[in-house]
C-alpha cells in the first residue's frame, strides 16, 4: 500500500504531505512559544516594583549566538538549493556548517548557563541586596560555589560566606537600600569602569542573610521564564541538529535511491530550522535587551 | 455492487498483495489506522470504565459520608492504606478521586474515544484514503498516549497518591500540596499533549491531502468535517496547556514562582520562594485549552449523530452547508470564550463583559447545529435501530446541557451558580448523556464494519432505555441542588451543613437527594452490563452482516470489504455525489452511494 503525494505535490493543494505536516506542526509550535511569550508579558507586567531582574545578561555573547544561528539559516537554505541544483558535495558542506553552528550555539549557551549558576544574589536582613560570587575552600583548594541557596547554608552549617560583590551594574545599583544619592551613584558608576572597585571578598554572616540564590530559575520570575524558554529553545536546536545530522550521514544513500525525497526532507527540515532561528530572533531582544 | 458481499477469494487476493506482517507489527506496533483506532478505542473504553468506578466510590461517600464501602472497601484499604482506612474514603482520597475522575474522563476516555479512536478508524475510510497520511507518526501518537496513560494510572499507587487538586489543577494549591501526585499528573499531561499534537497534524494533513478524487470539501461527510475542526482545536489550543504544564512542573520541581504570588504562606509559614508569579496566569493558560476542549469532546459526537440521523431518516441532512459553516464559526469563536470560566477570579468587569458577549455569540452556531439536526427528522421515514435511539436521545440531552449553560455564561447569574452542583449537572449533560450517548450510537453504528457482526438489538434497547432514565435521574436533581447552593467540592455531600436545615445552609431535602442520586448512579452502572455483554458476545456470536453496507448508507466507509483490509479499498475510489443522497427521486432504492457515477443520458 502506498500513500499518495509523499514526494509529488497534490495538484489542488500544491503541497506534498510532509510540507503540509511541518507547517501544521509549526502552527502548533507558534502557539506553544506564543503561550510562553504571553506568560513573559504577564509576569513582567505583574512583577513587583524593582523585582524584574534586569540587565544581568551577557549581551555580546547573545549577539554572537544570534549571528551563529542566522548563519546556519543561510547555509540550510544553500544546502537545499544545492540539492535542487544536483550538487551533492555543496549540499554536504553547507549541512556540515549548519550542524556546526547548531552545536556551537549549544556550547556557548551551556557556558552562559554555567556562568549564571555560580553568580549569586544575596538578600540581607537589613534590606540590602547584592550580586556577586561566592568562593570557598575545600581541602585547601579554592573553589567557586555552584548552585548554592539559602538551604545550602543551613544544610552545610556555613556560618559565613566569602562574597565578592560585582562592580555595580544596572540591576544591583538600583537595589541599594537606602537608595544612593546622586553623588554616590556617580561615584559608583565611575569606579564600575575601572574594574577594581568592590572586588575584594567580604565576609557575610549567614545569620544576616535572608535569602541566597544563584541565578537559577528559582531566583526570580525573570530567570524562571528565561531558563524555561531558552532551555525549550535549546531542546529544539538539539532536536534539529540530530535530524539534520541524520540527513547528512544517511543522505548519500537517500540521494542515490530517491533524490526528490531527500530534497523534500531537507526543505522540511529547513523550515523547522528557520522556525527555531526565528524563535531565537524574538528571544534575544526580549531576554537580553528589553 | 454496493449491496453484494465481497467473496472470500477477493479478500484473499487482496491480502496477498501486501507483505505478511508478524503479530507484533500487525496488532501491537501497527501503522494501520484501523488497528490504531481500535487500540485507542480499547484503551479509552477501559479508562471510561475506570473513571466511572472512581465516580461511584465518590457517590457512595457523598450519600453515606463516613460509612465504609461494602465489598470494595477492604480492597481500597489494601491499595491506598491510611487514606482509605477501614474502607472509608477520606477527604484526601475523595479529592484524589475527584481530580482523577475529571482528568481520566476528559483526557484518557472521551477525547481518545471520540476523536482518536473513531477519527482514526472512520475518517480515512470516509474520505476514500488508503491510510492516514503519516502512518508511523500515527503509531507514535498512540504509544506516546499510552505512556501518558500509564503515568497517570501509576500515580494512584505512589505513596503520596495521585493528584488531588481538581482536573483544573489551579495553582498555588496544586503546587503546594505535598506529594508527587501532581508531578506525575503534569508529566502525564505532557505526554498526552504530545500525542494529541501528532494526531492532530495527521488528521488535518490526511483530510487535506488524501481525499479521493471527486471528494470536494462540500461532498465530505459531516463526521469528517467535525473531526477536521476538532483536530484544529487540538493543534492550536493544547500547546498553551503544555506551556502551562511545563511551568507548573518547574514550580513543583525547580522551585520557581511562575504561578506563586509574593507573600505566599504554606501551612502557616512563609514559602521559601521568590514570589512574583501569577495564579491567574495558570487559569488563563489552562482555560485557553479548557474551553476548546469542551468542543473537542462534543464535536466528534455531533458528527456521529449527524451521520446516523441522515442514515436513519433516509433523507438528506437538512442544512448540511449551514452546519459546516456553523462548525467552522464555532471552531474559531471557541478560542475567545475561555475566561467565562473565570468570572469570579477578580480579573475585572470589562474583561468579564467581553467574554460574556463572546460566550453568548458562540451559542448561535451550536443552536444552528442542533436545529438542523432536529429539522432533519421532519418527514423522515425512520428506521429505528439502537444507534438511532442513542442519536435521537442525544439531541434533547445535549440541548438541556447547552441551554443550562447560558446562566453560567452571564456573569451576574454565574456569581450564584459558580462552583455549585449546577455546574456539574450542566457540563455532565453535555458530556455524559450528550457526548457519551453519541459515542454509544457510534459504537452500535460502526460495530458491523469493524467486526462483520451486528450487536444485539434487544440488549441494545435495554441498555439505551435504562441509561436514558438513570442518566436523567442522576443529573436532573443536581440542578436543584446547585441552585439551592450546594458546593461541588464537599467530600461529605454537605452533611456538615445539615444541622442548620435551611437557616444558614442547605435544606434537609437538598442533602437527602444525594442518596437518591447515588442510587441512580449505581443503577446506571448496572445498566451498562447489557452493553458490556453485548459488546463481547456480538464479536463471536452476533448476527453476521449480509452485505458490506448493512445500514444502506451513502458514505464511503461502507464501500470497503468487511472488515476493511490493510489499504482499505479493493478498487480505486472516485466520488461523484454529495454525502447524503437518500431517497433521491427517480432512483431505484432509497440511497445512492457517493461513488456511484451519474447515469449518462
Amino acid at each position: 500500500m502506498d500513500i499518495p503525494f509523499t514526494t509529488k505535490a497534490r495538484p489542488d493543494t500544491g503541497l506534498y504531505n510532509a510540507k503540509l505536516g511541518i507547517w501544521l506542526f509549526l502552527a502548533s509550535e507558534v502557539m506553544l512559544f506564543g503561550a510562553f511569550f504571553s506568560a513573559y508579558i504577564l509576569l513582567r507586567v505583574g512583577a513587583d516594583p524593582g523585582a524584574w531582574a534586569h540587565g544581568l545578561m551577557n549581551v555580546p555573547i547573545g549577539t554572537f549566538n544570534t549571528f551563529v544561528l542566522i548563519l546556519s539559516s543561510v547555509t540550510v537554505v544553500m544546502a537545499w538549493a544545492a540539492l535542487k541544483a544536483h550538487n551533492y558535495s555543496l549540499y554536504r558542506n553547507c549541512m556540515v556548517i549548519t550542524i556546526a553552528c547548531a552545536l556551537g550555539f549549544l556550547v556557548v549557551k551551556s557556558f552562559e548557563y554555567a556562568e549564571k549558576f555560580r553568580h549569586y544574589e544575596v538578600w540581607m536582613k537589613d534590606g540590602r541586596r547584592m550580586t556577586g560570587h561566592i568562593d570557598y575552600e575545600d581541602g585547601g583548594v579554592k573553589k567557586h560555589a555552584y548552585l548554592w541557596s539559602t538551604k545550602t547554608l543551613s544544610k552545610k552549617k556555613i556560618e559565613s560566606i566569602a562574597f565578592t560583590p560585582d562592580a555595580p551594574n544596572e540591576w544591583a545599583t538600583g537595589q541599594y537600600y537606602p537608595p544612593l544619592t546622586k553623588e554616590q551613584l556617580e561615584h559608583v558608576k565611575k569606579h564600575a569602569d575601572s574594574d577594581t572597585h568592590h572586588h575584594e571578598p567580604i565576609a557575610i554572616k549567614s545569620a544576616d542573610i535572608q535569602r541566597l540564590s544563584a541565578f537559577v530559575p528559582a531566583h526570580s520570575t525573570f530567570f524562571a521564564i528565561y531558563f524555561t524558554m531558552t532551555a525549550l529553545h535549546g531542546l529544539h536546536v538539539l532536536g534539529g541538529a540530530i535530524v539534520l545530522s541524520f540527513f547528512l550521514f544517511r543522505g548519500h544513500k537517500m540521494w542515490k535511491a530517491d533524490p526528490d525525497r531527500l530534497t523534500n526532507r531537507i526543505e522540511v527540515g529547513g523550515l523547522f530550522w528557520h522556525f527555531v532561528d526565528l524563535v531565537w530572533i524574538f528571544l534575544f531582544p526580549v531576554m537580553y535587551i528589553l | 455492487m454496493h449491496t453484494a458481499t465481497h467473496t472470500d477469494t477477493e479478500h484473499r487476493a487482496h491480502e496477498h498483495a501486501h507483505e505478511e506482517l508478524g503479530f507484533w507489527r500487525q496488532y501491537i506496533f501497527s501503522t494501520d489506522h484501523k488497528v490504531i483506532g481500535i487500540q485507542y478505542g480499547v484503551t479509552a473504553l477501559l479508562f471510561l470504565f475506570f473513571g466511572f468506578m472512581l465516580m461511584l466510590a465518590m457517590r457512595w461517600q457523598i450519600a453515606k459520608p463516613g460509612e465504609p464501602i461494602p465489598f470494595f472497601g477492604p480492597i481500597l484499604t489494601n491499595i491506598f492504606g491510611d487514606v482509605a482506612a477501614k474502607g472509608i474514603i477520606s477527604a484526601d482520597l475523595y479529592n484524589t478521586f475527584g481530580a482523577m475522575h475529571g482528568t481520566i474522563m476528559v483526557f484518557l476516555a472521551v477525547v481518545p474515544l471520540g476523536f482518536a479512536a473513531f477519527g482514526n478508524y472512520i475518517v480515512p475510510l470516509q474520505i476514500g484514503a488508503p491510510d492516514m497520511v503519516f502512518p508511523r507518526v500515527n503509531m507514535a501518537s498512540f504509544w506516546v498516549f499510552f505512556v501518558g496513560c500509564v503515568i497517570m494510572f501509576a500515580s494512584f499507587f505512589i505513596p503520596s497518591g495521585a493528584a488531588q487538586f481538581g482536573w483544573t489543577s489551579y495553582s498555588p494549591g496544586a503546587t503546594t500540596t505535598p506529594g508527587d501526585g501532581q508531578t506525575y499528573w503534569l508529566v502525564g499531561m505532557i505526554f498526552l499533549i504530545t500525542s494529541s499534537l501528532l494526531g492532530a497534524v495527521n488528521f488535518i494533513a490526511t483530510i487535506i491531502q488524501l481525499r479521493a478524487p471527486g471528494m470536494t470539501w462540500f461532498r465530505m461527510p459531516f463526521f469528517s468535517w467535525a473531526q477536521f475542526v476538532t483536530a484544529f482545536l487540538l493543534l492550536l489550543a493544547f500547546p498553551p496547556l503544555e506551556a502551562a504544564g511545563v511551568m507548573q512542573l518547574a514550580d513543583k520541581v525547580l522551585g520557581t514562582s511562575f504561578f506563586l504570588p509574593t507573600g505566599l504562606f504554606v501551612g502557616g509559614n512563609p514559602a521559601d520562594i521568590s514570589g512574583g508569579g501569577s495564579p491567574l496566569l495558570w487559569q488563563h493558560l489552562f482555560w485557553f485549552l479548557g474551553h476548546p476542549e469542551v468542543y473537542v469532546l462534543i464535536l466528534p459526537a455531533i458528527g456521529m449523530v449527524t451521520e446516523i440521523i441522515a442514515n436513519s431518516t433516509r433523507k438528506p441532512l437538512w442544512g448540511y452547508k449551514s452546519m459546516v459553516y456553523a462548525l467552522l464559526v464555532l471552531g474559531f469563536i471557541s478560542f475567545i470564550v475561555w475566561a467565562h470560566h473565570m468570572y469570579l477570579t477578580g480579573m475585572g468587569t470589562k474583561i468579564s463583559t467581553f467574554f460574556q458577549a463572546t460566550t453568548m455569540i458562540i451559542s448561535i452556531p451550536s443552536v444552528i447545529l442542533l436545529t438542523c439536526l432536529f429539522i432533519s427528522l421532519w418527514g423522515g421515514s425512520m428506521r429505528f435501530h439502537t444507534h438511532t435511539m442513542f442519536a435521537l436521545a442525544f439531541l434533547p440531552m445535549f440541548g438541556i446541557g447547552g441551554l443550562t449553560g447560558l446562566p453560567l455564561g452571564f456573569n451576574y447569574s454565574d456569581i450564584l451558580l459558580h462552583d455549585s452542583y449546577y455546574v456539574i449537572a450542566h457540563f455532565h449533560y453535555v458530556v455524559a448523556p450528550g457526548t457519551i450517548f453519541g459515542l454509544f450510537a457510534g459504537i452500535y453504528y460502526w460495530y458491523p464494519k469493524m467486526t462483520g457482526r451486528k450487536m444485539n438489538e434487544t440488549l441494545g434497547r435495554i441498555h439505551f432505555w435504562l441509561s436514558l432514565i438513570f442518566m436523567n435521574l442522576v443529573f436532573m436533581p443536581m440542578f436543584a441542588q446547585g441552585m439551592a447552593g450546594m458546593s461541588r467540592r464537599m467530600s461529605d455531600g454537605g452533611a456538615t451543613y445539615a444541622e442548620s436545615d435551611g437557616v444558614l445552609g442547605l435544606t434537609a431535602a437538598t442533602i437527602q437527594s444525594n442518596t437518591a442520586i447515588s442510587h441512580a448512579a449505581f443503577a446506571l452502572a448496572l445498566a451498562q452490563i447489557p452493553f458490556i455483554i453485548n459488546f463481547f458476545w456480538a464479536m463471536h456470536k452476533g448476527e453476521k452482516v449480509a452485505s458490506d453496507n448493512p445500514w444502506e448508507s451513502t458514505t464511503l466507509e461502507w464501500q470497503t470489504p468487511t472488515p476493511p483490509p490493510h489499504g482499505n479499498f479493493d478498487k480505486p475510489m472516485e466520488v461523484f455525489r454529495g454525502p447524503y443522497e437518500y431517497s433521491v427521486p427517480g432512483h431505484a432504492g432509497d440511497f445512492v452511494p457517493q461513488n456511484e457515477p451519474h447515469k449518462k443520458n
